[in-house]
């Protein structure tokens, strides 16, 4: 009897197993439509900054190193393995043979000098082969310039066919996940040479798609790479075609149409409606990004009053925030990075919404039920961010949060590039300041030494001056065993929450609907779409 | 004639340097710095001066201006600053998109325009009137936006008869010649891309002609009616003509005039791209991209965008000119 049981049993997880794995098994074919809100800007990699430019470059080329899915653990990509001196200063890439451009020409060490050489100020590369002539730099490489790369990197050069050598000024651990970004996408340099203007708007890669047609501000269309060197990870869509529909209603509408399968950033109040609809599905994603409440450390009373900060920390009814503006899409935060981050220090305990609490630390601020304290401003983005959906609306908030414990305050607001080019001079007139930030390459350094070691640099947008935070970034950036570095920024976190520089507001969690069919989309954490794994049922 | 087409071609120049210099003067006073908005949060101060100095912007406005001035005079409109392509490619690419919807929502607003406001007219004081003229002002306050999104769930969502938005759906493939796809559809004889072509106007093109409908209908209405009470179309009535030939022959000719010069000045706003048309269909036209350009502070598309739309728009309303003198030969052109 026993036997029997035991064997039926057996039977059941057999057919279980293979049943849901032949019901996994990718289907070759179809064409994607992707729904998204804009139009990409351009397609050549070192000059993009926006979102929709990169998500085609995500398909249409590959870096040196990968993103896992849905973390940003490294893997390798075109290179199958690195190396790292015992000085942390040389990198050695081992590259992937038999590689194709779209082109038909090959992947090879010399392909890796030029794309990343074209974007060094001072060309210190070396080909292993004749090499090309780069053509100058017509434009600055953004993201190469304020990932500070031309401070990291000394020289490039290529050892042989498929070894690329890196050798930097100065030790950077963050380095590795710099390669992975999209601005270090390899090139194909035959295509660039032979239309050094036009290549923004032919894309030539490896990656599993290639670039079919560009109609302006309506439709991308790539289709599969024949000759794609990883055939196990795909692509298995014939073609994929990205909509720019702008208007957000519109496109959930496309969507519910059957018209589009994928509907990148819906209002928030079609996600319930979405969850409903039995033919649609929701991707969800943690997003890696910040919003936080910034104070304006160059003026006192802010500079020297921790109980002041501590007092509006506590003030602030943060999850009213999240559940009513950001409408369910984020969560509160207790660090400035988010949970999924490696080095997320959760021992640190957050601020708890505590209006006695608040107002005894006021007191002891030397400020009781506000008085003394003049009407602060409250400067608020115009603008919709990742991080935070109505910057307004969550001043707004805020205002009526801190008027309970009698403080008096106003919302500020200048159109998006006024705000950005004064909050960096920190004005007088500046008391609090909403930001943010979205991370580029899931290092902690791209945070915690960006955002808030002001004492690195007069550009960091929070200007906190702390010696031991400084010293803490200084010592992360210069070691390259992770599980140390971990330890580092756990104590930074540790340190912000005693200190306030900032309140951590919220992270915002992606959310995007699709049909039921599409099958194996995962949503990133640093944003990037990949559609090379995907299938339709 | 020739001599005053010369002569109104040759006014164009002073008015577009006008234009230019008020565009150049508002975007001089308006804040906003395009480095910022290109390089948002994540701009230093190294990445933040070498895209200053890129683009331009360190240099003294009237050195600007005289650049632009000088690269204008050899018909270069310059690259934009964020997509970094010709200004003028960028403009060819997406102004068919916009002629085609206006000639569209033009054709239905003239069209159904003449017709309700001529009836409206000899049927003053009617049900008919009084309803078409009802219509027309509902159709003149409705705002687009809120139209469009009825319209795509009405006849596409749950009707299923039109496409939703955008300009040709994803599966017809078309080889494009003109950029204009109905024209692109016939010179290829593609028949499955021009009907799909045509579909995807109808809806967009609906939602555009409602404002310069209503507008064509009452001042076809109020122009007739003067028309009609003067003493030439008694004479008529007196001679014994038919009530229809009284209308269509001798009051309409007279009474179309003052439309003619809506429906010009209609079509010339409409050529400068509808905006919110254009975003709610997801259509590649001019107006929204003029319209990201200004959001984006991206001068160069501001000043070459505005400068060929005004450049249009000064060339329909003399093209309206010259129609008065057909219309009605007694109009001279002096």
């Amino acid at each position: 009897m026993m036997i029997r049981k035991v064997g039926i049993l057996i039977c059941i997880f057999t057919l279980l197993v293979t049943g849901s794995s032949l019901a996994q098994t990718p289907k070759k074919g179809g064409t994607l439509v992707f729904g998204r809100g804009g139009d990409s800007v351009g397609l050549d990699p070192a000059y993009e900054t926006d979102g929709n430019s990169f998500m085609i470059c995500d398909n249409v080329y590959e870096a040196l190193v990968f993103y896992k899915d849905e973390s940003t653990a490294l893997e390798p990509g075109l290179a199958t393995s690195w190396e790292v001196s015992p000085d942390g200063l040389t990198y050695t890439f081992k590259l992937r043979k038999g590689v194709k451009f779209h082109d038909g020409t090959p992947f090879n060490a010399d392909s890796v000098v030029f794309s990343h050489g074209r974007m060094m100020k001072e060309r210190k590369i070396k080909f292993f082969g004749k090499g090309w002539d780069i053509p100058k730099q017509e434009r600055p490489p953004e993201y190469w310039v304020s990932m500070e790369m031309d401070n990291t990197i000394d020289s490039i050069e290529a050892k042989d066919e498929y070894t690329v050598v890196y050798k930097l000024k100065r030790v950077e651990a963050p380095f590795l996940a710099n390669m992975g970004m999209d601005f270090a996408d390899i090139i194909s340099p035959t295509a660039f040479v032979k239309d050094p203007g036009g290549f923004v708007r032919n894309p030539v890669g490896t990656g599993p798609f290639k670039f079919v047609k560009w109609i302006k501000d309506d439709r991308i269309i790539l289709e599969a790479f024949k000759d794609y060197w990883g055939k196990a990870r795909g692509p298995y869509l014939d073609r994929v075609i990205f909509r720019a529909i702008p208007e957000n209603s519109v496109r959930f509408l496309e969507l519910k149409a059957g018209n589009i399968h994928i509907c990148q950033f819906p209002n928030a109040a079609d996600i319930p409606l979405a969850k409903k609809d039995p033919k649609l599905q929701v991707f969800t994603q943690p997003g890696m990004n910040i919003g936080y409440l910034g104070f304006n450390h160059k003026k006192e009373p802010w500079k020297s009053n921790l109980n002041l900060r501590k007092a509006f920390a506590h003030a602030i009814h943060r999850k009213a925030i999240v559940d009513n503006i950001y409408q369910g899409m984020g969560e509160v935060a207790k660090n400035c990075i988010p949970p999924t981050m490696w080095g997320y220090n959760k021992d640190v305990p957050g601020y708890q919404y505590d209006v006695e609490l608040a107002k005894k630390l006021l007191a002891e601020a030397g400020f009781p039920e506000g008085k003394g304290l003049s009407e602060i401003t409250l400067w608020s983005m115009p603008v919709a961010r990742p991080y935070n959906p109505e910057g307004l609306k969550v001043g707004v908030a805020m205002i009526g949060d801190l008027g309970k414990i009698g403080i008096k305050a106003r919302v500020v607001s200048y159109e998006w590039g006024t705000y950005l080019k004064r909050q960096r001079e920190q004005p007088e007139d500046m008391d609090l300041f909403q930001l943010g930030w979205t991370g580029d390459n899931g290092d902690p350094d791209n945070f915690f030494a960006v955002l808030f070691d002001g004492l690195a640099s007069p550009a960091v947008r929070t200007q906190w001056h702390n010696e031991n935070y400084h010293k803490l970034m200084l010592d992360g950036k210069q070691t390259v065993d992770q599980a140390k570095r971990s330890d580092i920024y756990k104590k930074a976190q540790q340190l912000m929450y005693d200190e306030v520089p900032v309140i951590p507001i919220a992270h915002s969690i992606v959310m995007w609907p699709g049909l039921k069919k599409v099958q194996n989309f995962k949503l990133h954490p640093t944003g990037s779409v990949y559609l090379g794994s995907v299938w339709l049922q | 004639m020739i001599g005053f087409i010369i002569r109104r071609i040759l006014v164009v120049i002073p008015t577009l340097l006008g234009v230019s210099i008020i565009i150049f003067l508002m975007l001089a006073i308006t804040p906003g710095d395009p480095a910022e908005l290109l390089l948002g949060e994540r701009a230093t101060k190294d990445s933040l001066e070498a895209m200053r100095e890129y683009l331009g912007l360190q240099k003294p406005l009237y050195i600007q201006y005289w650049l632009f001035l000088k690269r204008v005079a050899k018909f270069d409109l310059g690259e934009t600053i964020w997509t970094r392509q010709k200004v003028s490619r960028e403009i060819m690419e997406r102004f068919p998109a916009t002629i085609e919807l206006a000639v569209f929502a033009m054709m239905i607003s003239s069209f159904l325009g003449i017709i309700l406001g001529m009836i409206s007219a000899t049927k003053q004081y009617s049900w008919f009137d009084y309803s078409s003229m009802i219509g027309s002002l509902i159709g003149v306050s409705m705002p687009v936006f809120w139209l469009g999104l009825v319209f795509m769930l009405l006849f596409s969502l749950t009707l299923g008869w039109f496409p939703m938005s955008g300009r040709m759906g994803v599966d017809v493939d078309l080889d494009t010649i003109t950029n204009f796809y109905i024209i692109d559809a016939i010179l290829t004889r593609n028949w499955a891309a021009l009907k799909d072509a045509l579909m995807h106007l109808v809806l967009p093109a609906m939602a555009l002609s409602t404002i310069p409908l209503a507008i064509v209908a009452r001042m076809t209405r109020s122009s007739m009616l003067e028309v009609l009470r003067q003493d030439y179309i008694k004479t008529a009535r007196a001679k014994g003509l038919s009530e229809t030939k009284i209308v269509l022959k001798h009051a309409l000719r007279n009474g179309l005039i003052p439309v003619v010069t809506v429906v010009g000045l209609q079509f010339g706003i409409l050529l400068g791209g509808a905006i919110l048309t254009e975003t709610v269909f997801a259509w590649p036209g001019v107006g929204k991209w003029l319209y990201e350009g200004v959001v984006k502070r991206d001068y160069m598309v501001i000043q070459g965008g505005t400068l060929v739309v005004a450049t249009i728009f000064v060339m329909v309303n003399l093209i309206v000119d010259i129609l008065y003198s057909i219309i009605n030969p007694r109009i001279s052109v002096k």
